[in-house]
């Protein structure tokens, strides 16, 4: 296997691989090396992941609303936070041309209990439940139980719930559970997936919604959700919607840049973003100095052989071909097992946590570029204690 | 006997392999500055085996490093191989080193690389040599040095005589003009030293080539063509042995 590997190397390089043999000849050595840049590589494929599924699982609530245009507080980031919109706000939005539909939407997050005492928390929308402010097919089959007072539809892929609970709610048996101070009866399921803030969503109707959050004033939602016209380019409607509602209190941007936007500020400016933007950095960072303290030791360790071949007459460049030789041969070899641990890591996090990680195709690529880059600046920084090869000290 | 490429450039016919005069040579600076070398002349024939003695500390190591190009001529003149050392670039020197061998008293063979990957080194440091000659010369050269057979072996698994054997193909393999030698034969027992540099005699007078070779060892002193002595950075005797 080696020898084929050094047969390669040597048609590949037109000259004798002398950095893989000797990253060859001492296994211990190699193999420290190799762990070392495959764990860079595990860590740094972890942080991607969280921050994929992350900014994976910001976009999901936004893909489901059935609307082009978002309007929603100034103030607000996310969807979670901001004032309420003043009561006006929604005739104004439905008096501008091109606005087909509009509809408030309010947002609260409320604390479930479960039997054993821990919480959940869920993500809860109270929609009029005469239109249809979502895509789900199961929402808005649901519309007419909704107005019933206290009823309530939960996201199926709600974290850390008892197993039969939505088969069983699926099966038409309601589930009751208290919060607020009310009884709140869940009679159906529709699909979302959680993020990193709550475990889950929860749909009611407007009125359910303002009983259940007792501070919450009756026409001052959170957001409306506006469908444009059939043929009106959005762009346009949101030029429009823009003169005539106040930027003092609103900001209005199509779905698309709010889910951008929302992202955005998730990842650069919440801690969780930034710990997870941090953790690449250390990745990096450990694999750099792993790489680097191979290699240079390996220089130490053949500055005799090196001051040899400077005497016969080899060049510098021969030298550094020989370390970024060396840099390349440990990226791609760590690279493997870091790749095939990391994909393991994906699926015990995903089935534990529920969490939207997954590998797109060019995560591995843009990762094993980063190693190579990695590895080949360790190496450039290795090759300075070649110039302690001095071949007159040889004899 | 099969040829391996030959690297030799055009040099004025009738100038000797070395032509040295006047060198000097200082270590150190200010007050700690000493001198190693003085007033050396020295002409060697080509082809010849030129021997090197002299007590430790006498500068047959720093006239050898001066004149092979591992160090830069302070004072006075080295022509080597029709070129004017003195004031040469690092670049000329690293290309003047080309047509070199070097032996050292430590083998210095590379650990990781095989008998023939070693010698291979040699001659790789040539370019335009196709792959396929090259094996072969290497592979030549081991076998006329006897380890036709310790080919494939790493270092650690050869003998002293051996690795000094193997280092020698080395020094041999890129068909050197001269070739240089600091106490060769000081890491092995005295008769496998005195048979590894006849060995190497015959196999330098094959091609013509010249060597120069700092001993102590006074066994293999018999084989040389010509016996220098310093003494305090001095040439003080130059013989020539009958028995050559
Ligand atoms: N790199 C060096 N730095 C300082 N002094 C040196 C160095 N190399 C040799 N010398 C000095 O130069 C003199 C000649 O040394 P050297 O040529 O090694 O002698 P030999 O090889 O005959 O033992 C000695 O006095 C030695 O101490
Ligand atoms: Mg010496």
């Amino acid at each position: 296997m080696t020898r084929l590997v050094a047969r390669l190397l040597q048609r590949l390089l037109g000259r004798l691989p002398i950095g893989w043999l000797q990253l060859t000849h001492n296994r211990t050595r190699l193999a420290a090396a190799l762990a070392g840049v495959a764990f860079a590589n595990i860590l740094i494929f972890v942080q991607l992941g969280f921050l994929g599924a992350l900014i994976e699982s910001i976009g999901l609530p936004y893909r489901m609303m059935n609307a082009e245009i978002l309007v929603a507080a100034s103030d607000a980031n996310t969807l979670s936070d901001g004032s309420p919109l003043p009561r006006q706000r929604l005739y104004q939005t439905l008096a501008v041309p091109g606005v087909a539909a509009a509809t408030a939407v309010y947002y609260n997050r409320l604390d479930w209990k479960q039997p054993d005492g821990t919480i959940r928390t869920l993500d809860v929308f109270g929609i009029d439940p005469s239109a249809q402010a979502f895509r789900s097919a199961e929402i808005n089959a649901e519309l007419d139980r909704l107005k019933l007072s206290d009823t309530a539809l939960i996201d199926r892929k709600t974290r850390n719930v008892p197993k039969d609970l939505f088969p069983s709610i699926g099966a038409g048996r309601p589930y009751q559970f208290e919060a607020n101070n009310r009884s709140i009866t869940v009679v159906g399921t529709f699909e979302i997936g959680g993020g990193f803030s709550a475990d889950g969503y929860l749909v009611v109707s407007d009125q359910t919604f303002l009983r259940l959050f007792k501070r919450r004033v009756p026409g001052a939602p959170n957001m409306i959700f506006v469908k444009v016209e059939p043929g009106v380019p959005a762009a346009a409607v949101v030029d429009r919607l823009r003169a005539a509602l106040p930027a003092s209190d609103t900001t209005i941007r199509t779905v698309a840049e709010a889910v951008a936007s929302d992202q955005r500020f998730q990842t650069t400016q919440k801690p969780i973003g930034i710990v997870f933007g941090f953790g690449i950095v250390i990745g990096v960072l450990v694999g750099v100095i792993i790489v680097y303290q191979v290699l240079s030791s390996d220089v130490a360790d053949h500055l005799r052989e090196y001051a040899t071949f400077k005497a016969i007459g080899y060049k510098r460049g021969f030298f550094l071909g020989i370390v970024f030789e060396e840099a390349l041969v440990l990226a791609l070899l760590g690279f493997i097992p870091g790749l095939v641990i990391a994909l393991l890591l994906y699926q015990i996090i995903a089935a534990s946590t529920g969490l939207p990680i997954s590998m797109p195709g060019t995560r591995p690529l843009l990762v094993l570029m980063g190693t190579l880059a990695m590895c080949t600046l360790s190496g450039a920084i290795a090759t300075r204690r070649l110039e302690r090869a001095d071949p007159a000290d040889l004899f | 006997m099969q040829t391996v490429p030959s690297i030799a450039q055009p040099r004025p016919q009738d100038e000797p392999p070395i032509v040295v005069s006047g060198l000097g040579h200082w270590f150190g600076e200010g007050n700690a500055r000493k001198q190693a070398l003085g007033d050396i002349d020295l002409v060697v024939e080509s082809g010849q085996l030129v021997m090197l003695m002299g007590a430790s500390g006498s500068g047959k190591t720093t006239l050898l490093t001066l004149i092979g190009c591992l160090r830069d001529v302070q004072e006075g003149s080295i022509r080597l191989l029709g070129r004017e050392l003195r004031g040469a670039s690092a670049n000329r020197l690293v290309e003047s080193r080309r047509r070199l061998g070097f032996i050292f008293q430590a083998h210095n063979l590379h650990e990781s690389l095989t008998a023939h990957q070693n010698v291979r080194m040699g001659l790789d440091v040539h370019e335009g040599v196709p792959e396929a000659e090259r094996d072969a010369a290497a592979a030549h050269v081991l076998a006329l040095l006897g380890l036709g057979d310790r080919a494939t072996y790493l270092p650690a698994n050869l003998s002293g005589g051996q690795k000094q054997r193997v280092a020698i193909a080395r020094a041999l393999v890129g068909n050197p003009d001269v070739i240089f030698a600091d106490e060769p034969t000081a890491a092995l027992d005295k008769d496998s030293g005195y048979d590894v540099v006849a060995l190497l005699k015959r196999l330098a007078r094959a091609r013509g080539t010249t060597i120069l070779m700092v001993t102590h060892d006074n066994r293999i002193l018999g084989l040389a063509d010509r016996i220098l002595t310093l003494q305090d950075g001095r040439i003080v005797r130059d013989e020539k042995p009958a028995t050559s």
